[in-house]
């Protein structure tokens, strides 16, 4: 570990930069930054201070303290359901579909025959858009025409699949794993790859079988692919609006945090403030997995 | 665990295994195969109805179902769809946005990545934070003062037509920039780290100027993380959803995600049009897939693969 002073003699170093490279450097490393500022953490800041007014986008900006939280904590219906439906999604991909991304990797990993045949496919979902997914979940699970119905051939009383409050939600976490496993997948295929094969051969030697191999050798090594695959699901089950913005643009039963923003900002009763404190929510919830992610990060950088 | 690794996936290599008893490898092997197939099969399936779909009338499937024997199969509804629809024009739009988006955010983020890793500037951990951070923010948090924002900035006519920044491509491409910024910064980023040092300080050492480091000695020897790069943004930004939905109001402008909904009718909704649809409009990331397999793979992992 270098003193402060040597390292900041380091850091200096002996060159100078020129004229010539100061303007590059300011251009080139300005334009960028001012995008991210202006274009992302000005907004998010935008945001915060219009959480406070009720502003309908078109009149004046009125100061209204905290009222839009409570009116949203406390006097708008859609609100605790879709915070429900977001953490169920959250739930749902991070004990199921990433589990399952895992066992898939890990199987593919072991060199089956066709190992490349079952990579692509688990992973072309992945390369789908969203609102591609939701128009093929309607495909299957349509009530009157869907492929769902006509297996299970109960043509006298058909379960509406994705009309129905209480099942649509389900449904459409379906949809959602097809392509959270596949990306999953991939990145612990990619993870496993790197971990030294000499690890399991001395695990082996030393008598564990291949679970505890897996579990206590393995596993832990993939420690940089576990925190990837945290953030990813977490950050995806935060930004989940697509599929049920394609499906019924996030309504009957499909109500998220990311579709109420959106209803109330855009359409012809637009409620900016309101939608805003929607969206500090939103904000606050991520900003927590973000910084818990960055100081990791942080940790990592410095140990280099 | 180094970059490089993640960026060539070996295709499966053979590997010593522990040895085990031969039968009980035989039937662990066959258990694996029949398990992966099936998974494999039921991950393929939705994708082979929608083909299976669009290639039928709607008045057989709406009276036999999605799954049923074909009795007319016709590429009828892709040439509704791209002609009669007007779906053509929306892949033109997406094409608009996502060709420059990608350009420009690698051609941006491969020089803060440089600034960051290869410069020993003050501040650099600061700078790559908050890119990162910003990448990972839910886009609803910043949509709202953006779609303000938006419709307060002046554009001449032959710009956009609605002489705002709002209702025209430039909006949903200069998002498209800001937000995927930070991705490619903190990939790259990690990637130069891992190159050599003594080519940079010996180009220095040359007197080469920040330019020449950045342009002839660092970025030729990225070109494998830029490809990968490359090839998952151009998916990504295609496939984007929302940026249209909320910065355009014009059915014109629309890229070709967000216009899907336009082939669904007022009062009726010709399904097997929209799978139709859905297939043409999945068709080129599947074929980029296909062919860039490796680059794209190994994009997704440049990110994770650091440690």
């Amino acid at each position: 570990m270098p003193t402060p002073l040597a390292r900041r003699a380091r850091r200096r170093g002996p060159r100078r930069h020129t004229r010539r490279d100061l303007a590059v450097l300011g251009v080139l490393l300005g334009i960028p930054i001012l995008l991210d500022l202006a274009l992302i953490w000005g907004p998010t800041l935008a945001s915060i201070g219009l959480s406070f007014t009720t502003w309908d986008g078109i009149g004046d900006i009125q100061w209204a303290g905290g009222k839009n939280y409570e009116n949203l904590f406390t006097n708008y219906p859609q609100f605790w359901p879709a915070v429900r439906h977001n953490l169920l999604w959250l739930a749902f991909l991070g004990l199921i579909a990433t589990p399952f991304g895992l066992l898939l990797a890990v199987l593919i990993d072991r060199g089956v025959r066709f190992s490349r045949f079952y990579q692509s496919t688990l992973y072309m979902p992945v390369v789908l858009s969203l609102a591609v997914v939701g128009f093929i979940a309607q495909l299957i699970l349509s009530r009157d025409q869907g492929a769902l119905n006509a297996v299970l051939a109960d043509k006298r009383n058909p379960t509406d699949w994705l009309g129905d409050p209480d099942l649509n939600i389900w449904m459409v976490l379906l949809a959602a794993c097809w392509r959270h496993t596949g990306y999953v997948m991939i990145l612990y295929l990619a993870g496993l790859k790197s971990v030294d094969p000499t690890l399991k051969e001395a695990a082996a030697i030393d008598g564990a079988n291949e679970r505890q191999t897996f579990f206590r050798v393995v596993l832990p090594t993939l420690r940089p692919v576990n925190i990837i695959v945290g953030v990813i699901t977490v950050i995806e089950s935060l930004r989940a609006f697509d599929i049920v913005y394609a499906i019924n643009k996030g309504r009957n039963g499909l109500e998220l945090l990311s579709v109420l923003v959106t209803d109330n900002i855009i359409g012809e009763a637009a409620r900016i403030g309101f939608g805003s404190a929607i969206a500090v929510v939103l904000l606050l919830v991520s900003l927590g997995f973000i910084v818990t992610y960055l100081v990791q990060e942080l940790r990592g950088e410095e140990k280099r | 665990m180094t970059l490089p690794a993640g960026i060539v996936l070996p295709p499966a290599q053979r590997r010593e295994r522990p040895v085990r008893p031969v039968g009980a490898r035989r039937r662990g092997r066959f258990g694996t195969q029949a398990f992966l197939l099936v998974v494999s099969l039921a991950f393929l399936a939705p994708l082979l109805l929608a083909v299976y779909a669009s290639l039928r009338p709607y008045q057989e499937t709406s009276e036999y179902g999605y799954f049923s024997l074909p009795r007319h199969l016709s590429f009828a509804y892709y040439k509704q769809a791209l002609l009669d629809s007007g779906m053509s024009r929306y892949f033109l739009n997406s094409l608009l946005i996502a060709v420059p988006g990608v350009l420009v955010t690698l051609f941006l983020a491969s020089f803060v990545a440089f600034a960051v890793a290869r410069l020993r500037l003050r501040g650099a951990m600061v700078l790559l934070m908050v890119f990162t951070a910003g990448n990972l923010l839910p886009q609803q948090v910043i949509v709202t003062p953006l779609y303000v924002l938006f419709n307060k900035v002046p554009l001449p006519y032959w710009m956009s037509d609605s002489m705002t920044l709002y209702d025209s491509l430039w909006a949903v491409i200069a998002v498209q920039i800001a937000f995927q910024l930070g991705f490619c910064v903190f990939v790259l980023a990690n990637f130069m780290r891992t190159l050599p040092r003594e080519i940079l300080e010996a180009a220095i050492v040359d007197g080469a100027g920040v330019w020449t480091q950045y342009w002839r000695v660092t970025l030729p020897l990225c070109r494998p993380a830029l490809a990968a790069l490359g090839t998952l943004q151009f998916t990504w930004m295609y496939n984007d959803f929302l940026w249209g939905l909320v910065f355009i109001s014009d059915g014109d402008k629309l890229p070709v995600t967000s216009a899907l909904n336009n082939l669904r009718g007022q009062f009726f909704t010709d399904y097997n049009l929209l799978a139709a649809g859905s297939v043409l409009v999945a068709l080129p990331t599947i074929l980029v897939f296909l062919l860039l397999q490796r680059h794209f793979i190994a994009g997704l992992t440049l990110g994770a693969g650091k440690g």
